[in-house]
């Protein structure tokens, strides 16, 4: 079985949200760079666990991005990938990243192709949805389970309030959450062997972009917390009813 | 002419659909053309009553195996509507279809998309949309280069519109595409109110010691009509079921009230739930972070706060 897994690079999830360049650009400065948490332990960690029961499985990684995404290719490759494609291209337009994932796709024979339920820098949850329009296949989203059998994957989804269960022959495409599996952290043997695994890097298909980020903003500040003495609790329901108006 | 893609469950229109006819209504006053609704399926809601919400028509695709939502199948078919009905905006709530299917809808149509919208487009350069990015903690205003535009707007950002009016229903026929996914099962957690559809939550923290002590929070939650919801630390030591989990890793939330109790507000918590329009705090450490980011604050026991709280709650509901 063939597996490709999207990775994104995203700002850890305590860095300082702030923006440069009259507010057009993502502040890096002393930025620490991650594997977006749902791309690294849940559908990274989740391809892993199938190979660990069929090691004749192939987890291919790919990711979007410049040479600053190397490391992270690396400690995905540690964590368990076999071989990597970085497409150099720093586009942030979700549909020029579907397309670059596409092409890379349809060169392989991959059953399974899995992402993030979405990055925590863009939160656009737009590329499984993307690729399945792209290539023509049956997308599974907001999945926290998996098995595969044959030909055949038991994938379970979120709906509100429960879960689905849908039964889809592959090759699919699926987005992974919470419940899909737990974080790991790479082992010495893991990093070490990262550092001679196939990393092919390529140049981008030429794709118009469909949107532009015009600026950014920060949302306006809370103006101070009302503090409410505890044997208060009328004039706090009075308050919520009275002046937020929310009950 | 702007469309709005309605998405039901059980036979009932969610409440995020009728949020988004009401967005999709007022873009089309900005672009002085119809707002238009898109229903593939069968509902028991009164269908003529989307008028109220802003669309002057509804189309439907009368046909029960479209109740099985198959993202590969309803991507096409809202496709295929769109383009028949020449409709240049297409709105869809960000909620778990809406995410599931816009983006594969905006491929197919050539359209740029902004998800997690949490604003009316900008015509005065374009069309520019503003979305909710870096969990919360930012917004990006994008814009959209493409003829045909797709939206897909964050939940409970907009609000419900009331009109008088009442829409026509027109009955559409599309060949329907062989399904692509098999629902096996469907596991509903019953007489609970879903996290991401709830107006009022109520969360606990560590704070409340161990999960033999949520009573008081479940009392509290009763006497509101309120969801529930947990911290990370919680759903991880089992005391609460994952589900409730809200946070940067569990659910992302944006009710019109959250309380949270014993929760110190983590900066990974605050990105699941800093879209909440009105935060109250109950915690016994003021120099909790939470407090810094609430409306309303109450520096105290927990045990001896949420009791009087569910009281006061209670009062006020019997007087009403």
């Amino acid at each position: 079985m063939n597996i490709l897994v999207c990775i994104s690079k995203t700002p850890d999830t305590t860095a300082k949200i702030a923006f440069t360049e009259g507010n057009t650009k993502f502040d890096e400065n002393g930025v620490q760079w991650i594997i977006n948490p749902y791309d690294e332990w849940y559908s990274l960690v989740r391809a892993i666990e199938i190979k660990e029961k069929d090691p004749t499985t192939n987890i291919h990684l790919i990711t979007v991005g410049g040479p600053e995404a190397e490391p992270i290719i690396r400690k995905a490759l540690a964590l368990g990938g076999d071989e990597a494609i970085r497409v150099n291209s720093n586009s942030n337009d979700s549909y020029v990243i579907a397309q670059q994932i596409a092409a890379i796709a349809k060169q392989g024979s991959y059953d399974l192709i899995m992402t993030g339920k979405e990055t925590i820098d863009y939160n656009s949850a737009c590329i499984g949805s993307m690729l399945s329009a792209i290539l023509d296949l049956p997308y599974v989203s907001l999945a926290n389970h998996l098995e595969v059998n044959g030909n055949t994957a038991s994938v379970q989804r979120e709906i509100e309030g429960g879960e689905e269960t849908n039964e889809v022959i592959l090759p699919m495409i699926i987005s992974c959450q919470k419940g899909m599996a737990e974080q790991r952290i790479p082992n010495m043997r893991g990093i070490m062997a990262a550092r001679t695994k196939p990393l092919k890097v390529v140049e981008p298909l030429a794709t118009n972009a469909h949107t532009s980020i015009k600026e950014f903003s920060l949302p306006p500040s809370k103006t101070g917390v009302k503090l409410i003495a505890p044997d208060q609790m009328d004039e706090l329901v009075k308050l919520l009813k009275e002046e937020a108006k929310v009950i | 002419m702007v469309l709005i893609y309605i998405d039901h469950s059980e036979k009932e229109i969610k409440k995020s659909s009728h949020e988004a006819i009401s967005y999709g209504a007022a873009i089309a006053k900005q672009l002085g053309c119809s707002a238009e609704a898109l229903l593939l399926g069968t509902v028991n809601d009164d269908l003529t009553a989307l008028g109220k919400l802003g669309a002057s028509k509804v189309h439907q695709l009368n046909n029960e195996s479209l109740n099985n939502f198959d993202a590969k199948v309803h991507a096409s078919l809202i496709a295929t509507a769109a383009t028949n009905l020449n409709a240049e905006v297409i709105v869809f709530a960000h909620n778990i279809n809406g995410k599931a299917i816009a983006p594969a809808v905006a491929v197919k149509l050539d359209a740029g998309i902004v998800t997690g919208a949490c604003s009316l487009p900008d015509l005065q350069n374009g069309f520019e949309v503003t979305k909710t990015v870096f969990s919360g903690k930012a917004f990006a205003h994008i814009k959209i280069e493409t003829p045909k535009k797709v939206i897909a707007i964050n939940q409970n950002s907009f609000g419900i519109q009331n009109f008088e009016a009442s829409a026509t229903v027109v009955e559409m026929t599309l060949p329907i595409p062989a399904a692509s996914v098999k629902v096996t099962n469907v596991n509903k957690i019953i007489g609970e109110i879903p996290l991401t559809e709830a107006n009022l939550v109520v969360s606990g923290g560590r704070g409340l010691k161990g999960p033999e002590n949520w009573g008081i929070l479940l009392d509290l939650a009763k006497a509101l009509g309120a969801a529930t919801a947990c911290s990370r630390p919680v759903s991880d030591s089992d005391w609460r079921p994952h589900h409730e989990h809200v946070g940067q890793t569990g659910i992302q939330i944006a009710p019109n009230l959250y309380i949270a109790i014993g929760i110190s507000g983590a900066i990974q918590h605050l990105a699941g739930v800093n879209r909440s329009k009105t935060i109250v705090v109950i915690n016994k450490d003021p120099e909790a972070p939470f407090f810094k980011a609430a409306d309303y604050g109450v520096v105290g026991d927990a045990f001896e706060v949420v009791p009087a709280l569910t009281a006061a709650i209670s009062k006020m509901k019997h007087n009403e």
